[in-house]
């Protein structure tokens, strides 16, 4: 019996578990279907079988929305780490590396430049995973960074939010993010350039509350959770429970709060569209040239042509090493 | 009679105590006085002390009294000619956001302030100082007033932050708060903020983003409470007392943070125990914000408010 237990027993065993690490299979959070994982993303991390969005990471998603997945990060700009040297029941020094660890970014946030339909842009991606996507100085900083950039490069801005909120561990300094990253905004609209928020689950609380509620076109990712008070929160004040769908992205469309909720497979053609058509405002060139004299068809010629050829130059802080997936 | 808070109960047993002397020193009994005259310097040495060093959760208690002077009460007493004026002309008419024009010193205002009420009635009226995006949006319409007749805005605050309610998301919290701080940051006048009381998070930057930031010396400001950061950090609001201290919520850590510009001194025992001392205070150095800002024309004003909130955080920090 021994060389049953001590070398079939465990040979089966190897051979069976090899086959079927946990990790290859993942189940939908909303229909409960197990999902391949390959199969999960060929298909953009959604659902094949319901449609549900999972969330999904700032790497992740800068890949998917850049022509052919290639782009360039910045080197985000330092901020005091620990401010107000916050403890609650572990240090907040503690919680920020083991974020750091589990999502190997330094921040809840990404800020990418490279190209959509060839065109530049400038986006600004949260990642849910680093601490709930909270907005603290550095992601102030990052998003006001991603402002200037996008001003020196004529380009586009698209803030990607995925964020319960200000981070709590940052106190007063984390509310004050909430003009900062307004500033940001104005600083983009002010330069005539688009600004185009991609609403995705969850953007609630102080990042809802400010750049995320100020797009010139504002998209919604299906099912998204989108506001500003908790459902918690809401329940115990009003102690009623929510009607299905509150807070969602269609609920939002349906109370005139987004422009459209795009399928994520849809989200980089539409994007790309709006862009064309808030970047090549006239006729080409040759179309309004037709009939009348040369001076004409000159006048016509500039604005079309910058936003065509505003190529990425002299971007100051860039990373040395940040590339495409 | 005051309300008396549970770091005061032996302030309040003082004053009992004083309160009956007098009533027997009616019945003629002559050295009483003396006795009277003894506990009430007792009792205000207990009352200096205990306000010299509260606690941050104490002065959260403070900032919430129910007794402290309240928005209207400032508009009555500093305001000549006050005219309210009412609803956002999209929704409603919110009352947990009170403003209108007046005169303040000779010169006229706009002002806007976060009003709790007073009574059972005017709390409710008042919606305890929590505003829909209805008073959001009145706020911004108000603001937009007063820039386009050039005239300076005065703004309270004290609230505990805006309204949790199925309608208000409905109808866009979240973008009433955005547009609200983008209103405040795109006005060419000059743009006081004194924060009286409780300066709730997003309810509150949303009318504070301002030139001058002024806070009285028991307000707390902060991007949460204590109880609902105790609740989701330490998983229980009892630590609420914790979570006070670690927010760093108090006018002295706020000053320290460059976060906000003064602090306002309040009378002994806080701005309840006197509420015309405070009113007067306040007064006095939104008078004196003013009378700064009235040197630069529209552009510097909103160019100084922007630069102002983009150099919060960025030195004077470990």
């Amino acid at each position: 019996m021994n060389w049953i237990s001590n070398f079939v027993r465990p040979k089966i065993r190897a051979l069976v578990h090899k086959e079927v690490p946990d990790n290859l299979w993942r189940k939908c959070l909303s229909c409960a279907q197990m999902i391949f994982h390959r199969e999960l993303e060929a298909n953009l991390l959604v659902c094949p079988h319901c449609g549900y969005h999972l969330r999904i990471g700032a790497k992740k998603r800068l890949g998917m929305l850049f022509d052919e997945g290639v782009y360039k990060t910045i080197e985000l700009p330092e901020t005091p780490a620990d401010p107000l040297k916050f403890r609650d029941r572990k240090r907040y020094t503690e919680r920020l590396k083991e974020a750091q660890v589990k999502t190997e970014e330094k921040e809840a946030i990404l800020v990418a430049h490279g190209e959509m339909g060839g065109m530049p842009v400038v986006i600004a991606a949260f990642d849910f995973g680093f601490m709930g996507g909270s907005m603290g100085m550095a992601v102030g900083e990052a998003l006001l960074a991603a402002a200037k950039l996008a001003v020196l490069q004529k380009a586009p801005l698209i803030t990607v939010p995925a964020s319960g909120g200000a981070r709590m561990q940052e106190g007063i300094l984390s509310l004050m993010q909430m003009p900062r990253t307004v500033i940001a905004v104005e600083q983009v609209k002010e330069a005539g350039l688009p600004y185009i928020v991609l609403l995705s689950d969850p953007t609630t609380g102080g990042v809802s509350a400010s750049f995320a509620m100020l797009g010139d076109i504002a998209l919604a990712e299906p099912g998204a959770i989108i506001g500003f008070a908790g459902q918690r929160v809401i329940e115990e004040t009003i102690r009623e429970t929510l009607p299905d769908g509150f807070q969602r992205a269609e609920f939002l469309l349906d109370h005139g709060m987004v422009d459209m909720v795009v399928h994520r497979r849809d989200l980089r053609e539409t994007i790309i569209r709006l862009l064309k058509l808030l970047g090549e405002r006239t006729p080409p060139a040759e179309v309004v040239a037709l009939p009348k004299a040369e001076s004409e068809s000159a006048d016509a010629k500039p604005e079309s042509a910058d936003a065509a050829t505003g190529a990425p130059t002299g971007a100051p802080a860039e990373a040395s090493g940040g590339s495409a997936e | 009679m005051h309300n008396f808070l549970d770091f005061e109960k032996p302030i309040a047993e003082l004053e009992g105590k004083i309160e009956e002397l007098r009533h027997l020193s009616d019945d003629g009994e002559i050295n009483i006085a003396e006795e009277v005259a003894r506990l009430q310097v007792k009792a205000d040495r207990l009352l200096r002390q205990a306000y010299a060093k509260l606690t941050s959760w104490q002065k959260t208690q403070v900032a919430r009294h129910p007794d402290r002077p309240h928005s209207s009460d400032y508009i009555a007493n500093l305001i000549e000619d006050f005219t309210p004026l009412a609803g956002d002309r999209l929704f409603g008419e919110d009352r947990a956001i009170i403003g209108g024009i007046g005169r303040f010193r000779g010169y006229t205002v706009v002002i806007i302030g976060q009003e709790k009420g007073s009574d059972t009635n005017s709390r409710i009226e008042h919606n305890f100082g929590m505003a829909r995006p209805e008073g959001y949006r009145k706020a911004q319409r108000l603001m937009g007033l007063a820039n386009r007749f050039g005239l300076p805005v005065v703004t309270l605050v004290d609230s505990a932050g805006a309204y949790p309610g199925i309608g208000a998301e409905e109808r866009g919290q979240a973008a009433a708060i955005a547009r609200s701080i983008e209103t405040c940051l795109g006005l060419k006048v000059p743009l006081v903020c004194a924060i009286i009381g409780e300066g709730g998070s997003g309810g509150a930057i949303a009318i504070a983003t301002a030139n001058q930031v002024l806070m009285l010396e028991h307000a707390v400001y902060s991007v949460i409470s204590p109880e609902g950061c105790a609740s989701i950090l330490w998983r229980s609001g009892e630590q609420a007392q914790q979570a006070a201290e670690a927010l760093k919520l108090t006018a002295q850590d706020l000053i320290k943070l460059g976060v906000i510009d003064e602090i306002m001194p309040e009378p002994l025992g806080g701005a309840q125990r006197d509420k015309r001392e405070a009113i007067e205070t306040v007064g006095e150095a939104i008078e004196k914000s003013l009378r700064e800002l009235r040197k630069f024309d529209g552009v510097e004003l909103r160019q100084r408010r922007r630069e102002k909130f983009l150099e919060i955080g960025r030195k004077g920090l470990a």
